[in-house]
């Protein structure tokens, strides 16, 4: 591939000549991830989940008997809804939710989140997961499969393993491609495509992919490692938060904690 | 809220209690739960609180936008009200599920907010009939845990306590139209004069008696409450000694019945005394907190907010 066919790409000023990105932070590092379980004490469980300046509260309830209607004889349903506060965004949502492009969002997160349960264990159960985004800044959908992550294990619903998501976009160093993990809004918005990945880390399989705008079939697999090891590093993270909260609940001794 | 089901039994020990000025949680018919109140903790909005009361929990959002004054009113701005019950508060909000619950409650706040005694809309004009402040007040209802009313009026007086509108720096008449620069300096903003504005509070009628700050179980146990709007005294709310006596009364700005039941004339007017003591006291905790937040940041001793992270 000749270099100035590559410099005409969009997405070329997205990292400066030091190899920065726009907010400071190398192609490779995530966002300052923060997270925390059992935020409320209604719902089965709950989480909060901040990456950078994307936060996200997720909550579950279940499981709990099917509407007859949806029930299954074998397996549990798990109902999703996604919705954004009206001030999330920077300019006013008209409304939370219903619109087309949150529906279509609430059902990428039901067909993440059922790979990942173990959905033989509740026949004709159900499970909702609610998610709701406070401020969006990039990676919301990400960012929700975490939340979602925590809060079901706060709910102790079995899972056969972490399920993260991480999105991977592609930026132009030198002329040569240099993929950018954990995208923000401004990247996000200065073109180029994002590759957003739902992935299992530790059984090293993909639950979900999507893909905005189009992407040379070359660079797709550089883009797709990076986004892999984005949710591998995200695994890292979520498994500390665990740990950490049931060592604070179950007020284990100190050497107990430090597994 | 959610799924909360109670025996008769238990029904009648919260009546009981009552009637004994003692209550299931061991407060008494005038006491609060206990409050956290955060505010500037969602970035993009001009404004927010958090408010959590004990389990119930409120988080709202200001933004504003540059709008056309009415015709009506062409010296006054305007502020409007959107209640959001999110369905991590309860599996029934799902969809349109909570749209019931969430009208009532605007309304209730739009008719709080509607007197010039208590919210000056004049305030946010900036050209008189051609431009006006827009305020979104949206709250977003993130756990029920009984006395929505009171929590949602209060988180929303300091949203609109943090809102700081950028001042305008240059208006270009282009024909009849208004072409507005407004500062870029986060500095260089007013603070709205909310002083006044009113809270609300909730009297639960539980037997012969009424409640305030009823939690779920006691909701349940009653069938009507009276919500009270009550405007606030500015003196609470800044250090500046010039405040007028007129602003500094209390007046009722809204009465609403909320329930299928009814009350006897003097059970309400009693109702209304208690709900303006309790008002008044809760205005008065309210600015201090604010003001002593809004100290702190100040002086740099409280380095970041805490969100949902503590």
């Amino acid at each position: 591939m000749s270099s100035d066919f590559n410099v005409k790409r969009p997405g070329l000023e997205l990292l400066s000549s030091q190899g920065l990105r726009l907010d400071g932070r190398r192609p490779n590092e995530l966002r300052r991830i923060q997270c925390k379980l059992g935020v409320f004490t209604q719902p089965d469980g709950s989480a909060y989940i901040e990456q950078g300046n994307t936060k996200v509260l997720a909550a579950v309830y279940g499981p709990h008997q099917a509407a007859k209607s949806k029930s299954l004889q074998d397996s549990v349903v798990i109902n999703c809804q996604y919705s954004m506060a009206t001030f999330s965004t920077g300019e006013r949502k008209k409304r939370p939710r219903g619109g087309r492009k949150s529906e279509a969002i609430s059902m990428q997160l039901t067909q993440a989140i059922t790979t990942a349960i173990k959905k033989e264990l509740y026949p004709r159960s159900q499970i909702d997961v609610y998610l709701e985004v406070l401020q969006a800044d990039g990676g919301a959908y990400s960012a929700s499969v975490n939340a979602a992550t925590l809060a079901l294990i706060d709910a102790g619903i079995p899972m056969k393993a972490y399920l993260c998501s991480c999105t991977a976009s592609i930026a132009w160093k030198d002329g040569k491609p240099e993929p950018l993990v954990d995208v923000s809004h401004v990247e996000e918005s200065a073109g180029g495509s994002v590759l957003t990945v739902s992935s299992l880390p530790s059984i090293n399989s993909v639950a979900w992919v999507d893909m905005s705008q189009r992407l040379h079939a070359d660079y797709l697999s550089v883009v797709m490692k990076r986004a892999m090891q984005g949710c591998r590093d995200i695994e890292v993270i979520l498994d500390k938060a665990v740990r950490e909260h049931l060592g604070e609940s179950w007020t284990m001794s100190d050497d107990a904690v430090a597994i | 809220m959610a799924g909360l089901l109670l025996s008769p039994t238990e029904k009648v020990f919260i009546v009981h209690g009552v009637q004994d000025d003692h209550r299931s949680d061991g407060r008494t018919n005038i006491d609060y739960r206990p409050m956290e109140l955060e505010t500037n903790v969602v970035s993009h909005a001009t404004g927010s609180s958090r408010l959590r009361l004990a389990n119930t929990d409120i988080l709202v959002g200001v933004k504003t936008e540059i709008d056309v004054p009415t015709p009506e009113k062409p010296d006054l701005g305007k502020i409007e009200f959107y209640v959001d019950c999110s369905a991590n508060a309860a599996p029934q909000f799902e969809g349109r599920g909570g749209e019931q619950l969430a009208i009532g409650i605007a309304k209730l706040m739009q008719a709080a907010y509607h007197s010039s005694d208590a919210f000056d809309l004049k305030q946010l004009c900036i050209f008189e009939g051609k431009q006006c402040w827009k305020i979104y007040v949206d709250i977003l209802i993130l756990e029920c845990g009984g006395n929505l009313c009171d929590a949602v009026s209060m988180a929303v007086k300091a949203a609109l306590f943090n809102t700081k509108l950028p001042s305008v720096k240059a208006a270009l008449m282009d024909g009849g139209n208004i072409d507005l620069q407004l500062s870029d300096d986060p500095y260089d903003a007013k603070s709205l004069d909310i002083g006044t504005a009113p809270l609300l509070v909730t009297l639960c009628k539980i037997g012969d008696k009424c409640v305030v700050d009823p939690s779920a179980e006691e909701e349940s146990c009653s069938v009507i409450s009276v919500v009270v709007g009550v405007t606030g005294n500015p003196s609470s709310y800044s250090t500046e000694e010039n405040v007028s006596d007129s602003a500094k009364e209390s007046k009722f700005t809204t009465i609403e019945m909320v329930g299928s039941g009814s009350v006897a004339p003097k059970t309400l007017k009693d109702a209304m005394n208690q709900g303006m003591v309790a008002a008044k006291l809760l205005d008065k905790a309210l600015g201090e907190a604010l003001l002593r937040e809004r100290q702190e940041t100040q002086v740099k001793t409280k380095k970041h907010s805490y969100g949902f992270l503590r």
